[in-house]
């Protein structure tokens, strides 16, 4: 993290100077007071600067943000990182020229971006936030493909009579297969198997 | 790509320094020798071998423009 240790004839001074050399907001600066400020005679004689140290405060957001723009920048991947950050999330919106690299097949190099940073993120902080990596609204996308195969696969259930057993899928793809389902009059859902192969399976009521 | 490796692994270990990234390449594959303390084994292979998963996944996206087959090796 960037600090600096700077004086000044108060320690207001000295929070400025700090200010100004990091180059940021004095509300983004966690302040230690190394050493206090004394008065000299006449104020001028024997006095002695005020000390401090400057840190700059990072919110989790700002650590997202600085991980992702980083890790693109290594994987040669132009990309613009927006975050937005609330008490238990911190939402991130991607964009750029080559969004479907980062994507990945079925949103696998997506889902590895998004955990690698809740990881990176959450290391240091004794509170959890969860993060959502998305861009292209490819996450709102696959929701909805997801209900429309979910809703497809229960009328041919309906009809052949048949289990349907689906792809292996994520905790939020399986959540968003038996929800849609719930109220299914002809078929239920459960899951089977074990992560990352946990698959969804469709069977008559 | 040794950057790359490096700088992921690094953001997920307490001891960064210990964080040692080598390449081997040969005509037709890249390998990334990963080694890390062994206190920080579990945070980069995770349960299930989940995080070292993800690493390879993004490594995998990163080297598309390769024409070598990547891998990520943890030793």
């Amino acid at each position: 993290m960037k600090s600096v240790i700077t004086t000044g004839k108060t320690i207001e001074d000295a929070v400025l100077a700090a200010a100004i050399q990091l180059a940021v907001q004095r509300d983004k600066l966690d302040i230690e007071v190394l050493e206090e400020p004394v008065k000299g005679l006449f104020g001028v004689f024997g006095g002695k600067d005020a000390k401090i140290r400057a840190t700059v405060f990072q919110s989790m957001g700002d650590t997202a943000q600085g991980f992702l723009s980083e890790l693109f920048d290594k994987m040669n991947l132009e990309a613009k990182v927006d975050v937005t950050e609330t008490d238990d999330v911190i939402s991130i919106h991607v964009s750029g020229p080559k969004m479907g690299i980062l994507i990945g097949h079925r949103g696998a190099t997506l889902d590895a971006v998004q955990y690698l940073t809740s990881l990176a993120v959450n290391r240091d902080s004794d509170k959890y936030k969860r993060v959502i990596v998305d861009t292209e609204n490819y996450r709102k996308k696959r929701e909805e493909t997801l209900i429309k195969l979910a809703r497809r696969l229960a009328h041919k259930v309906h009809k052949t009579r048949k289990k349907v057993v689906l792809e292996p899928m994520n905790p939020f793809e399986r959540r968003v297969i038996h929800s849609t389902l719930q109220k299914d009059p002809y078929v239920v859902t459960h899951s089977e198997g074990d992560e990352p192969y946990r698959k969804v399976v469709i069977t008559l009521k | 790509m040794v950057e790359l490796v490096e700088y992921i692994a690094r953001s997920l270990v307490d001891n960064p320094e210990q964080v040692v990234v080598n390449r081997v390449e040969d005509e037709n594959s890249i390998i990334i020798e990963l080694r890390v303390a062994p206190d920080d084994m579990g945070k980069v292979i995770g349960k299930q071998g989940r995080i070292a998963k993800a690493i390879r996944t993004v490594v995998k996206a990163a080297s598309l423009k390769e024409n070598k087959k990547v891998t990520v090796e943890i030793l």
